[in-house]
């Protein structure tokens, strides 16, 4: 048995050596497989509202994230995320906050809400064809409804509707609805998701939410 | 080559890792809801655990045995597993960012993975030379994908089931497990 101090500088040589041999391939290699994408979207996509609804004149969120991030458009044609939205943006590209492109839209004060008028539907499924988020519930000759808590109230479906039964209804800010005017990417989560009176089937989901 | 047949066919079957020897039952339980999701964490778990058992023979062999200084095994296995895992992460992400997106944290999670550090180990134990230590680690991914591949399939399926309320969820993929165990201690005698 050797004396303790030669095995105990071997023991921290050894584990230096190999924590420095495999820091350097680490780091090579992360050089190596750099990831080409593009981080910058992702961080205006997080800030963008994912309502999906084309008001941009892009197809959706990420694509009108992308065009931001390239310089094709500017950061103002986002209505469902009004002058927040811009603001933030601004803060983040470092530029001069814009006030809300007239071309795009309006910026709604209320958060609003699609709401299937049950009686005239007809189960034509143009609606569910039409919405970007997957709200709409039904199948064809079926009554159609709204799943409130995924409606982000971008009334893409309001057209489309050879009945006109659709109608955007404006979500009474109660005791409970009301939440503090966070930065969008927490808000959107917080703000109106706890709208359960319009749909009985949903009750049991939102609450689930509120519990998570 | 008869000793690493027996090797192989061990390490997957006889003494498969999951359902005899109950080793990395974390990704087991945690990854097996999905079956993509199970065929893209066996993948990642197969490369790291054959690299590993290589890596961690090599160190052993060149670095801790020389100088006498086994003590260290297990830190510097963790060590070793810890590195190929980052590695293997940049790999996934760069290759296929689709796999990155579906195993999302799981890949860190396969540092931790006990099943990664019991072959390092018991490579070392069982004194194998390298071929052996590469064919046991190769074998003990093998098995440990094969059984997350037919566990997450059957859950796939229990998803749809009847299952009585009490045993809802996770208490009845332990009763599969152990039921899958059971089926899996009927291979011993095999080799």
């Amino acid at each position: 048995m050797q004396s303790a101090d030669p095995v105990l500088l071997f023991a921290i040589i050894a584990l230096v050596g190999l924590a420095v041999l495999f820091g350097a391939i680490l780091g090579f290699a992360s050089e190596k497989l750099k990831v080409e994408g593009d981080p910058i979207v992702d961080q205006i996509d997080k800030i963008l509202p994912q309502t999906q609804c084309g008001q941009c004149g892009y197809p959706g969120c990420r694509p009108y994230a992308q065009a931001i991030a390239s310089g094709e458009a500017n950061i103002n044609r986002c209505p469902p995320g009004g002058q927040a939205t811009i603001n933030h943006l601004a803060d983040l590209l470092d530029v001069e906050p814009l006030s809300l492109d007239a071309e795009s839209g309006v910026e709604e004060e209320d958060t609003k809400v699609a709401y299937i008028i049950e009686e005239l539907c007809i189960g034509c499924t143009k609606c569910i064809q039409a919405c970007p988020v997957d709200a709409i519930l039904g199948a064809a000759k079926q009554m159609h409804t709204v799943i409130t808590t995924e409606c982000t109230g971008c009334d893409l479906c309001v057209d489309p509707c050879p009945v006109d039964c659709i109608e955007m209804i404006t979500v009474e800010k109660g005791v409970n609805e009301w939440h503090w005017d966070l930065p969008p990417s927490t808000s959107r989560q917080l703000a109106g998701l706890n709208i359960s009176d319009v749909i009985t089937t949903d009750r049991a989901r939102s609450k689930q939410d509120d519990a998570a | 080559m008869t000793d690493l047949l027996i090797i192989f066919i061990g390490a997957v079957l006889v003494n498969n890792f999951v359902l005899v020897q109950f080793l990395g039952l974390c990704p087991f339980m945690g990854v097996s809801t999905k079956l993509e999701s199970a065929v893209g964490m066996s993948m990642a778990t197969a490369f790291v655990l054959t690299l590993a058992s290589i890596c961690s023979y090599l160190v052993n062999t060149y670095v801790l045995s020389p100088l006498g200084i086994e003590f260290l095994q297990t830190i510097s296995f963790i060590l070793v597993i810890a590195a190929v895992v980052s590695l293997s992460k940049m790999f996934i992400e760069k290759t296929s960012p689709v796999l990155y997106r579906v195993l999302g944290i799981y890949i860190p999670l396969i540092t931790t993975n006990c099943a990664v550090l019991g072959v390092a180990l018991q490579n070392t134990t069982r004194s194998h030379s390298f071929f052996q230590s590469t064919i046991y680690g190769f074998g003990a991914a093998v098995g440990f994908s094969l059984v997350l591949i037919l566990f997450s399939a059957m859950r796939e399926r229990i998803a749809v089931a009847d299952v009585p309320v009490p045993f809802k969820g996770a208490a009845v993929g332990m009763i599969t497990a152990g039921l899958m165990s059971l089926a899996f201690m009927g291979f011993s005698g095999l080799v």
